[in-house]
């Protein structure tokens, strides 16, 4: 039977394929692509304001109520800045760890490193996101930590920035930074570790040789040759941050950011038009990012 | 007149292995140089050493009688084209060539003139808008020496510089390189395991093993007077005589070293012309090459003597495999060896 089935397969190479690929190509079709799609036709759509019932005739208004009130610009606003804010935090801390991993750390080092960057990720989102808060507390560890160095002055004097301070960590934006950033961090380092290492070292060993510097080797050849990775990593710290909903409710500031937006007006409000046109913003941003990132020749050395 | 390159007493160990073990070199400014030896024998550390990618844990290395043994690779007159050629993949060929003039911040005109200027040196001005990926090994190759070049460095060192060529293109660029270097009259030092490579292009050969020079000569000296019983063999092909049948056969107990070219089979019986060294075989077996023959002789149970005869139209029929034969050289050709 088995080898019937084989025989008849052999020399058939296209229907094997398509056979092979038929599941995954049903699955990204109908269940991926089709709700992506149906989340785009959605924000479309109009609402009733007296029934709150969903009305499929095909308008700009939901669009128009998205960028014409303050309140939702400066959600969208706001949750952007953090987005960059995170990604560019997130690539400084990421490089130096991901270069170590990729170029200098011996066999052992490297795979207590990678394990050691992705256990955080093998633990509950929810116990990380509760325990920063509790980290973060006005009583909590850090500020005892700085109390106990006797720079409680630093961190007073940190929190009493406009827009980013608050009273305490945990209820501020500098807080929610440091979560997201800390959240985020693995998606960026393993990504930068792989370009990193596929960097020969022979490449940064003839840049010195032709007389680059330290600082100029890093500049004219690793940074431009770690571009993919780094464009990688950022477009998960990005869309991440982008749609998270959690962090930004269980820490920091009472602003919303898109992520609550979404899940409130699909949820409580039973706007669905305007949950999907908040959502449809990232995928945008992350289009335009891409295009970018492409045209400033991120991918050229793939 | 001081030493372009000078490594005096310098020693390199990675954990347990030596690699370099108290090495003393100089090498001539303008001189082609060439350092041999089998992997793992010290040359590409010996090269490293002079390029500035590694230091050595004692002892010393001197560019133009100036102690540079700490200077970063940045800051030294030297320039290296790579074995696996290392050019930047995202840059331009005209970009790579310029990149030497990029970071010691010259203007974009004059980098791009001086670029095109080395490009045309190498016969590549057609390719300057190419990127690496679209060029064959060869143009790789002349790509990497015009990067290294621009600089004007007063040595050039060369990494296994025609290792990934095939043997066509590679015998081309052995003829090149000499050229180049000829014109330009700067100091080559290059690394090969290829010791006809090393015979055909060096003025000077350093013949390492094991960490050690085992000798320093010229490709004449090493071929016609090796000093070891590894350089003889290393260097060429050689039949490397020791022990009781070297005394049997010179009467002296030192081991010796016999060029395949340099004996000549006769028959077992029959007058030979006095003063001939002999020793009387079998004939195993008989490889043509076209231009010549290698006989193998069996001397005793571990000695097989090679035979190389040249196929001139004149010559003898050899006799069939397996016939008793003698095989004679003058005193002169055999190579008296260090024990």
């Amino acid at each position: 039977m088995l080898r019937a089935a084989s025989r008849f397969l052999h020399g058939r190479n296209a229907f094997y394929v398509s056979l092979l690929l038929l599941p995954p190509l049903l699955w990204l079709g109908t269940a991926y692509l089709g709700s992506l799609f149906a989340l785009l036709a959605q924000s479309f759509y109009a609402i009733d304001e007296f029934t709150a019932k969903v009305v499929p005739e095909l308008t700009l208004a939901t669009y128009r109520q998205l960028f014409t009130q303050p309140a939702n610009v400066d959600i969208v606003l706001r949750t952007v800045a953090m987005a960059f804010a995170v990604t560019t935090a997130c690539g400084i801390v990421a490089f130096p760890v991901a270069n170590y991993m990729a170029r200098h750390a011996g066999p052992k080092i490297k795979a207590l490193l990678y394990v050691g960057v992705m256990l955080p990720m093998w633990t509950s989102y929810l116990v990380k996101v509760y325990a920063w808060r509790l980290i973060l507390a006005k009583q909590g560890i850090v500020a005892w930590g700085f109390d106990a160095a006797g720079a409680t002055p630093v961190l007073d004097r940190l929190l009493a920035t406009p827009v980013v301070g608050g009273p305490s960590l945990s209820s501020s934006y500098l807080g929610m930074f440091i979560v997201f950033v800390y959240m985020w961090l693995p998606f960026m380092i393993l990504p930068l570790a792989a370009a990193l290492e596929r960097v020969p070292a022979s490449l940064l060993q003839a840049s010195a040789d032709l007389g680059a510097r330290p600082g100029q080797t890093f500049r004219n050849v690793l940074l431009p040759l770690a571009l993919p990775g780094l464009a990688a990593g950022s477009v998960f710290t990005f869309s991440l941050t982008l749609g998270d909903y959690i962090i930004p409710s269980v820490v920091g500031a009472p602003g919303f950011f898109i992520g609550m937006m979404v899940y409130q007006l699909q949820g409580t409000a039973g706007n669905l038009p305007l949950a999907a046109a908040f959502s449809v913003v990232p995928i945008v941003l992350i289009g335009l990012y891409l295009t970018l990132a492409r045209r400033l020749g991120a991918f050229d050395a793939l | 007149m001081t030493a372009a390159i000078e490594l005096r007493d310098a020693s390199r160990a990675f954990g347990s292995v030596v690699a370099l073990d108290r090495v003393s070199l100089e090498i001539a400014p303008g001189e082609f140089f060439a350092l041999l030896g089998p992997s793992g024998s010290g040359k590409t550390t010996c090269l490293r050493l002079i390029a500035g990618f590694d230091q050595p844990d004692s002892g010393q290395v001197l560019l133009d009688g100036v102690d540079v043994t700490d200077v970063p690779p940045f800051d030294r007159d030297v320039n290296t084209v790579f074995q696996d050629y290392a050019l930047f993949p995202h840059m331009s060929v005209a970009e790579n060539v310029a990149y030497g003039l990029r970071v010691r911040r010259i203007a974009t005109v004059e980098r791009r003139k001086r670029a095109a200027e080395m490009l045309e040196l190498v016969r590549l001005d057609d390719f300057a808008e190419r990127r690496p990926t679209q060029l064959s090994g060869g143009q790789k190759q002349r790509v990497a020496l015009a990067r290294a070049l621009i600089n004007g460095p007063k040595v050039l060192l060369l990494d296994e510089p025609l290792g990934a060529l095939d043997l066509k293109l590679r015998e081309e660029m052995q003829a090149e390189l000499k050229g180049l270097q000829q014109r330009l009259g700067i100091t080559f030092v290059f690394v090969t395991h290829d010791q006809g490579e090393a015979l055909s292009m060096a003025d000077r050969v350093a013949v390492f093993n094991a960490g050690r020079i085992e000798q320093l000569d010229t490709p004449r000296g090493l071929y016609t007077r090796p000093r070891t019983a590894f350089v003889a063999s290393f260097v060429g092909s050689a039949n490397v005589v020791s022990g009781a049948l070297a005394e049997h056969i010179t009467g002296r107990c030192a081991p010796f070293a016999i060029r395949p070219e340099l004996i000549e089979i006769r028959p077992a019986e029959g007058a030979l012309p006095e003063g001939l060294l002999t020793a009387a075989g079998t004939l195993e077996d008989v490889l043509y090459h076209g231009a010549s023959s290698r006989c193998h002789v069996r001397i005793d149970a571990d000695t097989l003597l090679s035979v190389a005869r040249a196929e001139s139209a004149g010559a003898a029929p050899l006799p069939p495999a397996g016939s008793r034969v003698r095989l004679a050289w003058r005193p002169a050709d055999a190579v008296t060896l260090e024990s």
